[in-house]
């Protein structure tokens, strides 16, 4: 199948690549633009350990093809800090103990921070509402709960309005 | 979190550096930044994928096996057979020259499990490798599967790993199970007041990783791979590959140590020789990643374990004798079962002081995918049959579940089975605590009680044991031997003879060549033939003091477990 060119800003960068047009959006993030941020879990949409942001919403690498994501603003967990800091959704990940082997740890960043993004004062059960498509199999649950609620805290006080 | 300090306060250190702090650990930055370098996550320039091509069939013969019209396809760099793999049989075991290789990497004459790999496809791209795998031709004679372990231990059932042709793993290439024998069960039982008995059925349970099982190969200079891994024993994986692919070990360049969950179903390098063999035939990056419908099917899960327990239990809730046979299910292939029933002996029976112990665990073959480590195997599924069986026993005396378990529980200078006297015991302050916070009401005697008194004295003794004839620990009753002699009581163990003294035997196998020399036995002359009745019930765990007077040390153990020295081995102090 001839490969299409895809042009996207992925976090902040304008980015192309060639994919072949049935390549998913992961494919062409990780082998392509050697983005590893994003994983793959399953490929079929029920582990959510792709999880990207794509122009601002939720969405997964798996289950979208890339050719879609022409001139759409795509951010993943490697463009999460700002250079050497942190976004406090990570501080708080690293002080709550929310990853164990660290594999769907970008995905449940990147489903938190689509949360805090249009909810800066979320209860526990928007939280608990916010990962329910991502699975963490060393089931550290709810140190991430506790870790999101923590990072909302933290966020600066006129975004929490 | 709670320390509860008020618990064996002279054996602890409080002079620690980490314990019961906080700490950072080092990986957590690369996690949170997405940084952390799994297997799968280095880009390689002309990265070539591999898939295979598996059974439909759970057992048949292989007759021909057509590759040309895949060789012929579109992005297809090299086709692999079980011909192509240098060292086609393998038990992952073998690194520390424990049991037979079993196990091929791929497919030759026979597939032995639905799902097993047989021909392996390297492509340009993923999608090319997994549409090619559609063009492989591959003729079966199916032949009649079996997926019970004991309707596959019956005579006459179909042989599946024809290395093991009794369809059970051999130890010490004679025997068909681990035996565990410490008094006589059979005068326990005839002296209880209740019997108990039941029968425990466990499933397979896949690890289910959110990281699949993969690899990618790659040549590097110096004549050696790079391999990046997601194993969780490294080295072992190292070791295997280098077996497989035959190459020296410092060949191989493994990068790992970033497992994206394993719970024991990383261990069985699934990926990494054919990922090696692939870069070895094709001088090019190799990438073999298991799909997540592989990794849920055929990623080897925990193995299943059937249980049977009989308990004799007195009127007053103590346990007088435990009688235990399990079987575990192994699959097509060894892997790490013949592991697990030693593991499970070792636990045997479970943290009670009990004065007559007799067990059989079996690792059975059938044509189910092959099982393998996860999280306490061997040990997790009978103990969960064992305290569901303790609760059977509390009923069965109208005792309290929780005041039957401290009945029961060993104690610091105790006998345990093993002939090893129990040390840092702590099953009743256990059981207190979760009284405790659970709010369970606990007698004012049972909340007296503590792991460091009431033990040893005639609760150290060892029990007179029936043995047969040639030395050896009795069969079980089940295949109709009767004891013939009596091993006498405080006898730490069988003085050995060519057999070592924890397993079953097998009559008419032909002789292991290489069985442990042990001192000839010299039988019943020494032993007063009529032993003094053992010491059928410990007493009751009477007024304190009583501290364990140690018995004389145990002489070490030489039998062929011996190995596994954090099985047999002691623990702190
Ligand atoms: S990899 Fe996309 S949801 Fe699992
Ligand atoms: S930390 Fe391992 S899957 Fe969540």
């Amino acid at each position: 199948m001839a490969k299409v060119p895809v042009q996207f800003r992925l976090n902040g960068s304008d980015r192309a690549a060639f994919a072949d047009p049935a390549d998913s959006l992961l494919t062409v993030l990780r082998r392509g633009l050697n983005d590893f941020g994003p994983k793959y879990g399953c490929g079929q949409g029920t582990c959510g350990t792709c999880s990207v942001l794509i122009d601002g919403g939720l969405r997964l690498a798996c289950l979208t093809l890339a050719a879609s994501c022409e001139g759409a603003s795509i951010e993943t967990v490697s463009g999460m800090a700002d250079g050497p800091n942190l976004h406090p959704l990570q501080t708080a990940f690293m002080e709550h103990f929310a990853a164990q082997c660290g594999f769907c740890t970008p995905g449940m960043l990147t489903a938190a921070k689509a949360l805090l993004d249009r909810n800066p004062n979320p209860s526990r059960e928007d939280v608990i509402d916010a990962i329910a498509g991502n699975i963490c199999r060393c089931t550290g649950y709810e140190p991430i709960i506790q870790a999101i609620l923590a990072a909302a805290r933290t966020l600066p006080a006129q975004r929490r309005s | 979190m709670e320390f509860r300090k008020d618990l064996f306060q002279n054996e602890r250190d409080d002079n620690l550096n980490v314990v019961g702090k906080g700490v950072q650990r080092q990986d957590m930055p690369g996690h949170v930044t997405g940084r952390s370098p799994f297997f799968d996550d280095h880009a390689f320039e002309g990265l070539l994928h591999l898939k295979v091509v598996r059974s439909p069939h759970p057992h048949a013969r292989i007759r021909r096996i057509d590759i040309a019209a895949a060789e012929r396809a579109p992005g297809v760099k090299r086709i692999l057979r079980g011909s192509d793999v240098p060292v086609n049989k393998n038990t992952l075991l073998s690194l520390i020259n424990f049991g037979k290789d079993d196990e091929p990497t791929l497919a030759v004459d026979k597939v032995r499990y639905k799902g097993e790999p047989i021909v392996a496809i390297i492509a340009e791209s993923e999608a090319q490798a997994l549409a090619v795998r559609a063009l492989v031709r591959v003729e079966y004679e199916p032949l009649p599967a079996v997926f019970d372990v004991e309707e596959a231990l019956k005579p006459g059932a179909p042989v599946i790993n024809d290395t093991y042709p009794g369809n059970y793993f051999e130890y010490h290439e004679k025997y068909d199970h681990q035996k565990l024998r410490f008094g006589d069960v059979e005068r326990g039982f005839a002296m209880a007041d209740h019997i108990v008995e039941d029968r425990y059925q466990m499933s397979p349970i896949e690890h289910a990783p959110t990281e699949t099982n993969g690899s990618i190969a790659a040549p590097e200079q110096n004549d050696r791979f790079v391999v990046h891994s997601c194993a969780q024993g490294l080295f072992f994986s190292l070791g295997t590959a280098a077996k497989i692919v035959n190459l020296d070990s410092n060949r191989l360049h493994f990068i790992g140590g970033t497992v994206g969950g394993g719970f024991g179903g990383k261990v069985d390098s699934l990926t990494e020789p054919l990922s090696i063999l692939g870069a070895m035939m094709t001088g090019r990056p190799v990438r073999y990643v298991l799909d997540r419908e592989e990794e849920m099917l055929y990623g080897s899960p925990r193995g299943a374990e059937r249980i049977y327990i009989k308990d004799g239990i007195a009127r007053d809730g103590r346990i007088l004798a435990r009688q235990i046979r399990s079987y575990f299910d192994a699959g097509a292939y060894t892997r790490l079962s013949s592991y697990a029933a030693i593991k499970c002996t070792a636990h045997l029976p479970g943290p009670y002081t009990i004065p007559n112990v007799a067990s059989d665990i079996y690792v059975a073959y059938t044509n189910r995918c092959p099982s393998t480590a996860m999280r306490g195997f061997g040990i997790t599924a009978v103990d969960f049959a064992l305290e569901v069986h303790m609760d059977k026993g509390a009923e069965a005396c109208g005792l309290d579940p929780m005041e039957f378990r401290i009945l029961n529980a060993y104690r610091d200078g105790d006998m345990k089975a093993h002939r090893r006297v129990a040390k840092n015991t702590a099953l009743i302050e256990c059981v207190q605590v979760a009284a405790e916070k659970a709010r369970w009401p606990l007698s004012d005697e049972a909340r007296r009680q503590s792991s460091l008194t009431g033990g040893g004295g005639a609760r150290a003794e060892i029990p007179a044991t029936p043995i047969d004839e040639n030395g050896r620990i009795n069969r079980p009753e089940t295949r109709g031997g009767r004891p013939t002699q009596t091993l006498p009581a405080g006898t730490m163990r069988v003085p050995m003879t060519k057999q070592p003294i924890m397993e079953g035997s097998t009559e008419n196998r032909p002789k292991a060549p290489a069985v442990p020399q042990y001192e000839p036995y010299r039988p019943a002359a020494a032993a007063p033939p009529p032993v003094a009745p053992p010491m059928t019930a410990p007493p009751p765990p009477a007024a304190p003091p009583a501290v364990a007077p140690s018995p004389s040390p145990a002489p070490a153990s030489q039998h062929g477990a011996h190995r596994f020295s954090s099985v047999f081995g002691t623990r702190r102090r």
